[in-house]
């Protein structure tokens, strides 16, 4: 494994103006805006840009105010704040694990996710509000972490290890969930498997409404954690010798990370491999520091999640193709590359 | 490892073991199940046929075709993992793992959905073809590192394979959501309602994977040695490899072609086989043969029971009975490390 850190990183302040870093976020931010805007005018019914902005406060011609308001500005938020959520839970899990192609789909999360929201779309009465569909995703993918870490477990966690358990831990979970669409009713079945793919089709107010607590709580959590987080990056020893408690931290990052990967999966399905590439791209930009990664990998990530959707969206009218077959077509053969580049290890 | 049967004898009488085992688990498969037959009925239906008899035409068109589909398929997938794990030396080694399942599946949806085909023949082909597709990509890139094929590379490639090829296919399946339901059930893997001209179409390909199997065992015996070794006692290596690959493919690709992707089989009979009965491929392909055999037709009955009156897809049984054996071994390899 390679030492991710050198000697002269700033492990502890890291607040301190880095010029890489305040670069990436503007450039990201200024992507994220044209993208969104991209995403407000095209699609069935093309909007002019001025137009579509403008539609945004409620003026202009009504029926575009009716689209950009109710149906598009929803999506791309919903968008912009899965890919947020899926990046930075990889970001953290492939600091914690240590490994980079660490990524919530392949060690397992994911996978848990979908159990638990799989089950409640097929089991739950339609009475329960869909505001617990993240506590169900989350508890799923709780208990396949925690399932995970313990089978791992043998004085300590090797990373290693915790990547192979996991994904034998992922199939069986993908028989649960196969399971569970067998059995249901043909129309949740086909509705759950296109949920299963990853797709934000239908998104409104909502479902913003129910990634926003959460996202909001994790990102004051990892305020909080910022100097924990940094030291996971150092071997085990040296960070024990300046004073951390590893394994707890440890065990608090995961659970920052599972709680994103859970609520970002039970609004967008399984869009795979976000959480992969996003801190990827995000690390040759500015760095492993946690407290630089997280912002970049983030905006990344929501970049990655908005043009896939656009291109889903746009590309084969009137069809609608799930975001997650663009963003594992292109993540899959990226995973692949990075195995390939570690081929001289 | 512990080898329970060293001397030839022996073996020998765990193989008849087995095959009493595959005897008792064939009769299981044709008599239980929602109708249950009674043994009269069953003699009668193979013997001298009535086509009035309600029970009797159950027999001849679906559980017999049923089990016989069962017994090749369990075969095929068992001695396919066995080869792959001599060749990769890499204990977790399995057509599921690897992704070789999960190309077939990709390559055959592709061709159902967007051009129509049902033609069984030609399916079969399309099956091999994404079948052979996944195990070349996942063995150049294991093999990529300079220590020869990495087990963890091996495992991690085959993983964004089977990413790769599942995204594909549920992308097709958006396209074209009429068969969703019946494709579900395929894709979870199920040899339920399948015809006997389905197995018969698959047949020569599989049993000609199963011969050059058994042909193969000596030098399978050589390669599990490591390749250097191999090499150095007159091996063509890099032959051997691709003619375990062609093998690797008509058996899973055949069984994926009938039966859609039956995990995690390849990985569990194998490692039992071996238990029994040592190192020796000679041995170890007519055991996985037997022996996958009776798990599959066991896991299809106890499918049938598990929620009646509906039926459980036997990939999911195998997967269910797979995935804590993968785990174990997982923990077991890295401990050895």
């Amino acid at each position: 494994m390679k030492r991710m850190v050198n000697n002269r990183m700033p492990l502890f302040g890291g607040h301190q103006l880095h010029r890489p870093t305040i670069r990436s976020v503007i450039g990201l931010v200024l992507g994220v805006v044209l993208v969104a805007i991209l995403n407000l005018s095209l699609g069935d019914q093309r909007i002019g840009f001025i137009h579509a902005v403008r539609a945004l406060w409620g003026e202009g011609d009504p029926d575009h105010v009716l689209i950009i308001q109710t149906l598009r500005a929803p999506r791309i938020l919903v968008a912009l704040l899965v890919g947020a959520a899926l990046a930075v839970s990889g970001a953290i899990l492939q600091g914690v694990i240590r490994n980079p192609l660490a990524a919530p789909d392949v060690v397992g999360i994911t996978g848990g996710a979908s159990v638990g929201a799989v089950a409640f779309i097929t089991y739950m009465p339609s009475a329960v509000s869909i505001h617990w569909m993240p506590l169900a995703a989350i508890l799923g993918a709780f208990m396949a972490t925690m399932l995970i870490y313990v089978i791992a477990w043998r004085q300590g966690v090797n990373p290693l290890r915790l990547v192979l358990v996991g994904i034998g831990i992922s199939s069986l979970l993908s028989a649960m969930t196969s399971f569970m669409l067998v059995f249901s009713p043909a129309y949740s079945a086909s509705s759950a498997y296109i949920w299963l793919t990853g797709t934000i089709y239908g998104s409104t107010w909502t479902h913003v409404a129910i990634l926003l607590p959460w996202m909001t709580f994790c990102a004051i959590l990892m305020c909080f954690y910022m100097r924990p987080m940094n030291l996971q990056l150092l071997t085990d020893e040296t960070a024990i010798g300046l004073g951390s408690h590893v394994q707890r931290y440890r065990i608090i990052l995961i659970l920052i990370s599972l709680c994103l990967a859970g609520v970002a999966v039970s609004v967008g399905g399984v869009i795979g491999f976000v959480g992969l590439i996003a801190p990827h791209v995000a690390r040759k930009l500015v760095g492993p520091i946690y407290s630089r990664l997280i912002p970049v990998s983030a905006l990344f990530g929501a970049i990655v999640v908005a043009l896939a959707d656009l291109v889903g969206r746009t590309a084969f009218l009137p069809l609608d193709i799930p975001v997650g077959v663009f963003t594992s077509g292109i993540g899959a053969p990226f995973f692949i590359y990075l195995l390939y580049r570690s081929r001289r290890k | 490892m512990k080898v329970w049967m060293r001397n030839t004898a022996v073996k020998i009488i765990g193989l008849l073991i087995g095959l009493i085992l595959l005897g008792v688990s064939f009769v299981m498969s044709i008599r239980f199940g929602f109708t249950k037959i009674s043994w009269g009925t069953m003699q009668a239906a193979l013997l001298h046929y009535d086509e009035s008899s309600m029970d009797q035409v159950v027999v001849r068109t679906a559980r017999l075709p049923r089990a016989l589909i069962a017994a090749a398929i369990g075969a095929s997938l068992a001695i396919a993992g066995v080869i792959m794990q001599a060749v990769t030396r890499n204990p977790l080694a399995s057509p599921s793992v690897l992704g070789v399942n999960a190309g077939a599946s990709f390559t055959i949806v592709l061709f159902i959905t967007v051009y129509g085909w049902s033609d069984m023949r030609a399916l079969v082909w399309i099956s091999f073809a994404g079948a052979g597709l996944a195990a070349a990509t996942v063995y150049v890139l294991g093999s990529m590192s300079r220590e020869g094929l990495s087990p963890l590379r091996v495992i991690l490639a085959g993983s964004a394979m089977i990413a790769l090829f599942m995204s594909g296919t549920q992308g097709l399946l958006v396209f074209n959501q009429n068969g969703l339901q019946d494709v579900m059930f395929w894709l979870a893997g199920s040899i339920a309602s399948r015809d006997l001209d389905m197995l018969l179409t698959v047949l020569p390909y599989l049993g000609v994977g199963w011969i050059a199997a058994y042909g193969l065992s000596g030098h399978l015996n050589l390669m599990a040695l490591g390749e250097e070794t191999a090499r150095g006692l007159g091996q063509r290596t890099v032959l051997i490899q691709w003619i375990a690959g062609v093998i690797v493919v008509l058996l899973a690709g055949g069984s994926v072609a009938v039966a859609g992707p039956i995990g995690l089989i390849g990985i569990i009979i194998p490692h039992m086989a071996r238990y029994m009965a040592g190192q020796d491929h000679r041995w170890l392909i007519p055991y996985c043969a037997v022996y996958g055999a009776v798990l599959l037709l066991l896991a299809d009955v106890a499918a049938r029971f598990i929620i009646l009156p509906e039926e459980v897809p036997v990939g999911i049984m195998t997967a269910a009975i797979g995935a804590p054996f993968f785990i174990y071994l997982a923990r077991k390899e890295m401990k050895r490390k």
